[in-house]
């Protein structure tokens, strides 16, 4: 295992994977729904040093907000630096650290994959066992899409590139806090800026 | 009541009661300098915008109100990015506005165009391009609040030329909607607790000060508090006069070049009471080696500072002014029975302070001149309230350690940038923020050449501030480092005394020029400096090359080892 050499394990500008040896965290930050919002949070991280694993951005319910799901390789700065240092940014709102134990996570895969007449059905049976679906069927490929938590997409992936993948597109992943846990546990700090 | 918005951005600066704009007009901006021809707002033309930034800067560090600084768009908002970045790190309330092409012209590389807003968000503590000349009074205000509250910083309007010249119905906002910015001010009540359970046991206490006391306001209640306390202060580069340098409990600057008092005080302290400071690597020094026996009080409005270098036993996150305060209230009336014994403590400062002053060759009597010489000099001869400014090298370290401040806001520098060619600028700014005030800039002969210019800002202008140079004919910092750490291999850092003539170019400026070369016209040069009123004056004191600026610690060394020199 590679596991104590972080390097090996962060992918700068490769593909994403689940990280599974160095310690990531997710941060669910509502922000304003502003211009250059996404960009003083992503300016904020390269500035600092700190590293982005993921991000997701999407509108809430509410349509004065957007809500970015940051996940932050925790062990290029301490959490705790990277939420005071994003609490500044006036346009963000509330931050809410979760726990990845404690949170429900999801992620889209799409991948095109290599399907003639003899893998074709093993392709699509493992995509059912995915939960997954066939969004789009050519002569010799299929293109796949399957959402599920970051670590099956993973498994998923590694077995999928058997039959020979062409492309692939994740989204990163988006979490909530899991319910059934209590909410103490959920760190929420709102507003403190200077 | 219908406004273009360049009448609406000028009656928003006049309702937040600007007096002076610093800055420099050009095409983007051209529709906002007409109504300023309306305004009661004084209009101080620079020579080049950094400058503007400076004045700007040096304005809010001598009044404590924000500097604000208008400039065109494209070339003339990068150069004033250099001030926005000083700012930002020294913590300066500024809003600065930029003019930028039209709205509907922004992404085409129109002329003179260049993202403002992209350039300066790191280096600002907010920025706003305004898409809708409704927006601009909102603007203005939010912008203003966010520059001077919680902890003050620079700030950015971009203003593109089509919001200038659109139209808006005039309102004033009653209130600011910015759900995201809520400075917390008031210190947690179980902190201060603790900070005075820890105050009290301490045996080797030591307050140590930062530039957060100056900007928060807070001198006052930091005296009275160590008066309350007996516990001695050391104020760094950006605190100079927070406390009064002759008043007994003040020890002084610590940090890479502070003195040895202050230095060794904290690396032997058993508590640290940190206000409105941010444990800077020029103060620390190798971080690990820090005040290694004390505990942390960190007192600071920025939640990041608390834990960002050094984790603090208690944080407290609030407005140091209030929890300061809140100290004192917690201290009672009585006397401090429980109070540790600090006269052991006390016994060991004093000594070293006896033994270890800042010492340069005070018997010299021919040239070329102490630098420190020119210092104390004109500290003495100074009237009172001088507000004093200085670029960055030597030349600052000598006024920070051979002037004694006796106030706050009275030390203008640039402290966190480090940025030479501050101070002329600063000076101009400063005057025109307390023109009762004499200002004095010490400035380098390296950093007097970067912003020289601005003299004829102030000659014209009628701003006299006076200018010491303190010639040594070479980037003396940098020549230090070479001489101590690149075994005398001098590298690109000689200037030459002579040329330029100081004297030639000063008079060309509009200003009075002076040359001294001997120690013993030192006083009498100073002493014409100090009368003329009606004009700036330079003077170029030729000082010694080969002087160093002592204490150091080596850079990324302990502050145990500490060289005196
Ligand atoms: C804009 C800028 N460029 C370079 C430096 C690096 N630097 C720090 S001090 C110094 C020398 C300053 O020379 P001078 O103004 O003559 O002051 P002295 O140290 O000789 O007193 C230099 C080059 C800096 N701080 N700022
Ligand atoms: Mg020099």
């Amino acid at each position: 295992m590679a596991a104590d050499s972080p390097s090996s394990l962060v992918p700068i500008g490769g593909a994403i994977r689940t990280p599974k040896e160095f310690r990531h965290h997710i941060l669910s930050v509502v922000v304003e729904n502003k211009t250059g919002v996404l960009a003083r949070v992503a300016m904020l991280f390269s500035r600092r040093g700190y590293n982005i694993f993921s991000l997701a951005v999407a509108p809430t319910d509410d349509e004065r907000f957007s809500r970015l799901t940051i996940v932050v390789d925790v062990d290029t700065a301490p959490l705790e630096q990277i939420t005071k240092q994003l609490h500044k940014l006036v346009n963000v709102i509330r931050i809410s650290e979760i726990d990845p134990s404690e949170a429900v996570e999801c992620e889209l895969l799409l991948a095109t994959v290599q399907a003639d007449a003899a893998t074709r059905a093993q392709v699509i049976e493992l995509v059912n066992l995915f939960d997954g679906r066939i969004v789009d069927v050519g002569s010799s490929k299929l293109t796949v899409m399957v959402g599920s938590s970051p670590h099956n997409l993973d498994n998923f992936e590694s077995l999928l590139s058997e039959y020979g993948i062409s492309e692939i597109q994740r989204t990163g992943r988006v979490a909530l806090q899991r319910l059934e846990m209590p909410t103490s546990k959920r760190r929420q700090s709102r507003g403190r800026v200077s | 009541m219908k406004l273009t918005g360049a009448q609406a951005l000028i009656k928003s600066l006049e309702l937040q009661g600007v007096e002076a704009i610093f800055g420099l007009p050009g095409g983007a901006i051209l529709p906002v300098y007409d109504p300023l021809l309306e305004s009661s707002i004084r209009h101080i033309l620079v020579r080049h915008e950094q400058g503007a930034g400076h004045m700007a800067e040096g304005y809010a560090q001598a009044t404590g109100r924000p500097g604000v600084a208008m400039v065109t768009s494209g070339p003339a908002a990068t150069n004033i990015v250099t001030p926005l970045a000083d700012a930002y790190m020294d913590s300066i309330p500024l809003v600065v506005i930029t003019g930028q092409v039209a709205a509907s012209v922004i992404g085409s590389d129109a002329f003179q165009e260049a993202d403002t807003t992209g350039i300066t968000m790191s280096i600002t503590k907010h920025n706003w391009l305004i898409t809708d000349p409704y927006d601009i009074p909102r603007i203005v205000r939010e912008a203003f609040h966010v520059a001077t509250t919680g902890r003050p910083g620079p700030v950015v309007i971009d203003f593109p030329k089509d919001i200038a010249t659109g139209e808006l119905e005039w309102y004033w906002p009653k209130s600011i909607d910015l759900p995201g910015y809520r400075p917390t001010t008031k210190g947690h009540p179980k902190m201060i607790r603790e900070a005075l359970s820890l105050i009290l046991q301490a045996e080797r206490p030591v307050i140590y000060a930062g530039g957060g006391v100056i900007r928060g306001r807070a001198c006052e209640e930091l005296v009275a508090f160590a008066e309350r306390t007996g516990i001695p202060v050391v104020t760094t580069l950006m605190a100079r006069g927070a406390i009064p340098d002759s008043h007994h409990l003040c020890l002084g600057m610590p940090g890479m070049h502070g003195n040895y008092t202050a230095v060794t005080s904290l690396q032997r302290a058993d508590l640290l009471i940190t206000l409105g400071a941010r444990f800077d690597d020029r103060v620390t020094g190798k971080v690990s080696a820090f005040a290694p026996n004390a505990k942390v009080i960190h007192v600071d409005i920025d939640p990041a500072e608390l834990g960002k270098i050094r984790r603090p036993d208690v944080p407290i996150v609030g407005d140091v002014r209030q929890v300061v305060a809140e100290f004192l209230r917690g201290l009672g009336e009585g006397d401090l029975g429980q109070q540790a014994d600090l006269a052991p403590w006390w016994a060991q400062l004093e000594q070293w302070r006896k033994a270890y002053p800042y010492t340069y060759d005070r018997t010299n009597e021919a040239p070329p001149i102490k630098p420190q010489f020119v210092v104390e000099t004109l500290n003495r001869m100074a009237p009172p309230d001088t507000i004093l400014a200085s670029g960055v090298g030597q030349h600052q370290m000598w006024s920070s350690q051979y002037w004694s401040f006796e106030g706050p806001n009275r030390w203008i520098n640039s402290g966190g940038l480090g940025t030479m060619g501050f101070a002329i600028p600063a000076a101009i700014g400063a005057k025109v923020g307390r023109p009762e005030s004499t200002v004095w800039a010490i400035d380098g002969d390296g950093c007097f050449q970067m912003t020289a210019q601005e003299l004829v800002t102030a000659t014209t202008e009628r701003i006299p501030i006076k200018v010491a140079i303190l010639n040594n004919a070479y980037l003396g910092m940098v020549r230090q480092w070479q001489e101590m750490f690149y075994e005398e291999r001098y590298s690109e850092v000689y200037l030459s005394p002579d040329l330029p003539d100081y004297v030639k170019w000063a008079e060309a400026m509009g200003c009075v020029g002076m040359k001294v070369e001997d120690p013993s016209e030192v006083e009498s040069a100073i002493a014409k400096a100090n009368s003329i009123d009606d004009r700036p004056v330079v003077i170029d004191f030729r000082t010694d090359t080969s002087e160093k600026v002592f204490p150091m610690v080596p850079s990324g060394h302990s502050n145990d080892d500490i060289v005196l020199g």
